[in-house]
């Protein structure tokens, strides 16, 4: 019961955190002061009471969007394990629910940004599928070679089998599952080098394109679901990446917690030393994470 | 004393390296090989079928294939003195020297290993050292021709150590302790496992068939001899396939040992011999390079050494023959093409006439060669031909004997026009005086080549016979 | 521990391989290659007790294949002065993926292999497949000299991981006479390499097309 409710409470508080964390590094690296640890919480706090505009040419699917998202990223929140301790929710099969409902947020963020009508937000709807198309690959894999060496078929127990039980005899796949979702976890939530968070007008960036027609509480919302995608897929990185499985009661969420914070210091690292890569180079990568992925499968299967 | 017949050449490999003069360089040449015929003469007298523990030995095959390689580069030798100090004063011959002698030596080691590991290096030896002698004109075309042959033949040589390796492991799968001794994989031939025994012979067969040029693995080979000097045309074409096919024997030898179902080696060998066979009539047809079109007839003539290994028994000790008239054959070809070539100026067989009458001796060499190689009695290639003829017929191999039969037609007609019209005629009036005439430099080794040949088919010496029939023995040849 | 440690190595051969199908850099390439010579250099360290055999081998191949031959490509790199494979054949995402793929059909593959129970658990024979497979798909779809002479090594890694496999039956000499012969080989490439350039202004073997039939 307790654990639950560290779990409802780290996912519904901590994501802003990272963001102003990876900022931070960033301007560190950069010489810069950089603005407070909290800053994007303020930002949340201040779209919260704004108003909203809509525009007259869109429909339902507009409003919808954010909502839609917000709500499938959190219901897939809460069915990760955090730091070893159980999920709430856990059936056999949620590894699908969980691949999909990142595969409906998507949706609707990208036909929102259609439904504007506007060129240039479709130009960047278009680019966000192409890449989910290549991207989405790499999540199913791993999954299933989680699947395939645990034997379990929900995210809680492939996830604690994989980071407990499968260390140190299967180190070669787990390695390969986290450099490849370690990518992909870059590329789904719009990092560099594969798209710039900070520009917005630009004819290069992703993400940033398709929601510029959205304000006010609506845009806090795709804020908001858009650091709890980065806090759920850097969970199971994490998951991957390091034994939780083996970790016990309050050792476990406490060593989540700073492995959290350390990944955000390292995409902030990442994302200062490594310049954007140019678009037509971002499938060849995705198609390298892809065989990483592949590859770690074949050696679970062997 | 056999260690002596390997460092004789590379001895002088060194000396021709250290030598300064360009003109006194090519003289090292048949000041080595005339021993080293003599020594190969004397090993191969006592060559037998002894089992034998040594890694360094010869026996029967192997001394076969050492004497047509040791006559071969014998006249090669003699001509290129003449080559590299009269007509080619104007190219180096500091890389061309060392790299024939070490590829001498290199040969000569095929013809000694006992062992599959020694014979690999070995082989692979002979492809590296060719290298630099194709590119001796040093232009565009020979760095092409070069590039390629470096490739395929490397690639081919890689996956012909693959098979050496699929053929060691059969020997750990079949629980004996791992060896590639010749004589010892042929004694526990019978335990090893068939499944790696088959995997091994696909890839020495594709390795070993690319070294010699078994279509579809030739592609290297027309522009390979088309563009080397004549003289190590010779040598590819001689030397190094007869090595080659020597390698392939060695294969043979392990899977014929090991008994059991003995198509899935025979036919892939029927396939390939007839197919090159085909493909060479194809191309040698209307050929408008004289050096591409005799190295469409070694595609031919390869062919026809698989295609009677294929056949077997009988056939064996037509195809020793053949390998021997082969050999020395195309040391004629190439060497009086050569002639044809400084002569013409032009590779081209289409504004060449009258070879003869500017040329006679080399013209009629060339016109005897072709003859010679066509299976006109009294050539070696005659009684080889003949005797693989009549053994695949003997054996109730209708169709292979037929389409062989009709091949070698089809191939003699192909060619003959082309050749025909290159020595007979008169010489067109345009032609500038190249300033090459016939001397006995370049004329009397081709010459004593095809002597050998039209002697060797009509007077087999019993020493020499012995040979071949130890030979045709070691591969289960017979009656 | 033999085990766990060989098969690692293996695993890391074969994601230079991936490595090497991505990357267009030629120096880049010739690095990820000498690292892979490398890492097979020190298997058989790994896999067999000390002797002064293995210490020959181990030094002559990272000798040669750590050393000068990396020596050999970079100064021929240097004398062409290019540093891309520019428009290979097929593209580099199109190579990755069927690079990939043999590796997947080198693995799904190899259990049907007769081989000895001692060595059904180890990634030899897979990875000894895949390897000789990228080797050749490298030799395929890339137009410099340069690239297909590392697909000719790569190819040459390829058969000599399955090499390791019998390691009784190959004395040191045949074993130091394979590699004097890739040693040669490279040697010899660099030379034409050196050569193709000074000729053609490029590395570009697709111009290598004079010799055709008419």
């Amino acid at each position: 019961m307790i654990d639950t409710l560290i779990h409802i409470l780290l996912l519904l508080i901590m994501p802003p955190l990272l963001l102003g964390v990876i900022n931070r590094v960033k301007a560190v690296f950069a010489g810069r002061c950089g603005p407070p640890l909290l800053q994007p919480y303020f930002e949340l706090w201040r779209l919260l009471r704004k108003g909203s505009v809509f525009s007259s040419s869109t429909s339902w699917v507009f409003r919808a969007g954010p909502l839609v998202s917000l709500a499938a990223t959190l219901t897939a929140a809460l069915m990760i394990p955090f730091g070893g301790h159980g999920s709430p929710i856990s059936f056999a099969g949620d590894l699908l629910l969980f691949a999909y409902l990142f595969a409906l947020a998507r949706f609707f963020t990208t036909v929102a940004a259609l439904d504007t009508g506007s060129s240039f937000e479709g130009m960047g709807a278009a680019r966000e599928v192409t890449f989910g198309c290549l991207a989405e690959p790499v999540l199913f894999i791993v999954l299933v070679a989680l699947a395939r060496e645990s034997g379990f078929l929900s995210l809680t127990g492939a996830l604690t089998y994989a980071s407990g039980g499968m260390w140190p005899s299967g180190a070669a796949p787990l390695m390969l599952m986290a450099v490849a979702l370690f990518i992909l976890f870059l590329v789904e939530n719009c990092r560099i080098p594969f798209d710039d968070p900070t520009t917005h007008l630009e004819l290069t960036m992703i993400h940033e394109v398709m929601v510029l027609d959205h304000s006010g509480p609506a845009f806090g919302a795709i804020l908001y679901a858009a650091s709890l995608k980065l806090f759920v897929l850097g969970a199971l990185v994490l998951h991957v990446a390091l034994p939780f499985g083996a970790m016990q009661g309050w050792l476990g969420w406490i060593s989540f917690i700073a492995s959290m914070v350390l990944l955000a210091i390292l995409t902030g690292v990442v994302e200062s030393v490594m310049a954007r890569l140019k678009l037509l180079k971002i499938p060849q990568v995705l198609l390298m994470a892809l065989s990483l992925a592949a590859f770690a499968l074949l050696l679970t299967v062997r | 004393m056999m260690f002596l017949l390997l460092i004789l050449p590379l001895l002088g490999a060194v000396a021709a390296w250290m030598i300064r003069s360009e003109q006194q360089r090519p003289l090292l040449l048949p000041l080595l090989a005339v021993p080293h015929f003599g020594l190969s003469l004397v090993f191969a007298l006592q060559a037998d079928n002894r089992i034998s523990n040594n890694w360094i030995d010869l026996d029967p095959l192997g001394a076969i294939v050492l004497l047509t390689v040791s006559l071969l580069f014998l006249f090669c030798a003699f001509y290129a003195v003449g080559y590299l100090r009269r007509d080619r004063p104007d190219r180096s011959n500091r890389v061309l020297v060392p790299a024939l002698l070490l590829c001498l030596s290199a040969m000569t080691l095929v013809c000694f290993s006992r062992h599959l590991g020694l014979l690999w290096v070995s082989v692979a030896a002979t492809t590296l050292t060719m290298a630099p002698l194709i590119y001796f004109n040093r232009n565009a075309r020979s760095i092409e021709a070069t590039w390629k042959y470096l490739m395929i033949g490397s690639v081919g040589i890689a996956l012909a150590l693959l098979g050496v390796y699929f053929l060691a492991y059969a020997t750990l799968v079949a629980g004996v302790d791992a060896t590639l001794h010749l004589d010892e994989l042929l004694a526990i031939a019978p335990a090893l496992d068939k499944g790696w025994l088959k995997a091994a012979f696909i890839f020495l067969l594709t390795g070993f068939g690319a070294k010699l040029g078994l279509a579809p693995l030739h592609t290297w080979k027309p522009d390979a001899y088309g563009e080397a000097p004549g003289l190590v045309g010779a040598l590819l074409a001689g030397g190094l396939t007869s090595c080659g096919f020597l390698a392939l024997l060695r294969v043979y030898q392990v899977m014929l040992a090991a008994g059991g179902d003995d198509g899935f080696y025979r036919q892939p060998l029927l396939v390939m011999g007839l197919f090159s066979m085909a493909l060479a009539a194809a191309f040698l047809v209307r050929q408008a390079d004289f050096k591409r079109l005799l190295a469409y007839s070694s595609v031919e003539h390869v062919g026809i050494l698989a295609l009677a290994l294929g056949i077997g028994k009988g056939a064996l000790i037509g195809m020793l023959l053949h390998l021997m008239g082969n050999g020395l054959l195309k040391g004629v070809l190439f060497l009086s093409s050569g002639n044809l070539h400084r002569a013409f100026a032009s590779k081209s067989t289409l504004g060449m006439r009258g070879a003869l009458r500017l040329l006679p001796w080399s013209g009629g060499l060339f016109l005897a060669g072709f003859l010679a190689v066509s299976a006109f009695p009294p050539s070696l290639i005659f009684q080889s031909e003949f005797i693989i003829a009549v053994n695949a017929f003997r054996q109730e191999h209708w169709l292979v004997g037929g389409l062989f039969l009709a091949l070698l037609a089809i191939i003699f007609l192909g060619m003959a026009p082309t050749v025909l019209g290159m020595v007979l005629g008169t010489p067109p009036a345009s032609l500038p005086d190249s300033g090459f005439r016939d001397r006995y430099q370049n004329v009397l080794p081709p010459a004593c080549l095809l002597l050998a040949v039209l002697l060797l088919g009509s007077w087999m010496p019993g020493p020499l016979f012995d040979l071949l029939r130890q030979g045709a023995a070691l591969l289960g040849g017979g009656p | 521990m033999v085990s766990f440690l060989s098969n690692h190595l293996l695993i890391l051969v074969m994601l230079l391989n991936f490595a090497l199908l991505s990357t267009g850099r030629l120096s880049l390439a010739v690095r990820l290659a000498t690292a892979q010579g490398v890492l097979l250099g020190l298997l058989p360290g790994i896999l067999h007790p000390l002797n002064w055999h293995l210490m020959v081998i181990t030094a002559g191949i990272i000798l040669v294949k750590g050393v000068i031959i990396p020596w050999l490509l970079f100064s021929a790199i240097r004398a062409a002065e290019i540093k891309r494979e520019t428009e290979p054949f097929l593209g580099f995402g199109a190579t990755l993926v069927i690079g990939a793929a043999v590796t997947a059909l080198a693995f799904l593959y190899v259990p049907r292999l007769p081989l000895l129970a001692a060595h059904q658990g180890h990634l030899f024979v897979p990875a000894s497949i895949a390897t000789l497979l990228t080797g050749f798909l490298l030799l395929t779809t890339r137009r410099k000299a340069i690239s297909q002479v590392l697909g000719y090594l790569i190819l040459e890694n390829g058969i000599f991981i399955f090499g390791l496999l019998l390691a009784e039956a190959m004395p040191l000499m045949v074993e130091a006479g394979v590699l004097l012969d890739l040693l040669a080989g490279t040697f010899v490439m660099g030379i034409v390499i050196g050569h193709i350039s000074r000729e053609f202004s490029s590395l570009d073997t697709s111009r290598l097309s004079a010799l055709r039939e008419k």
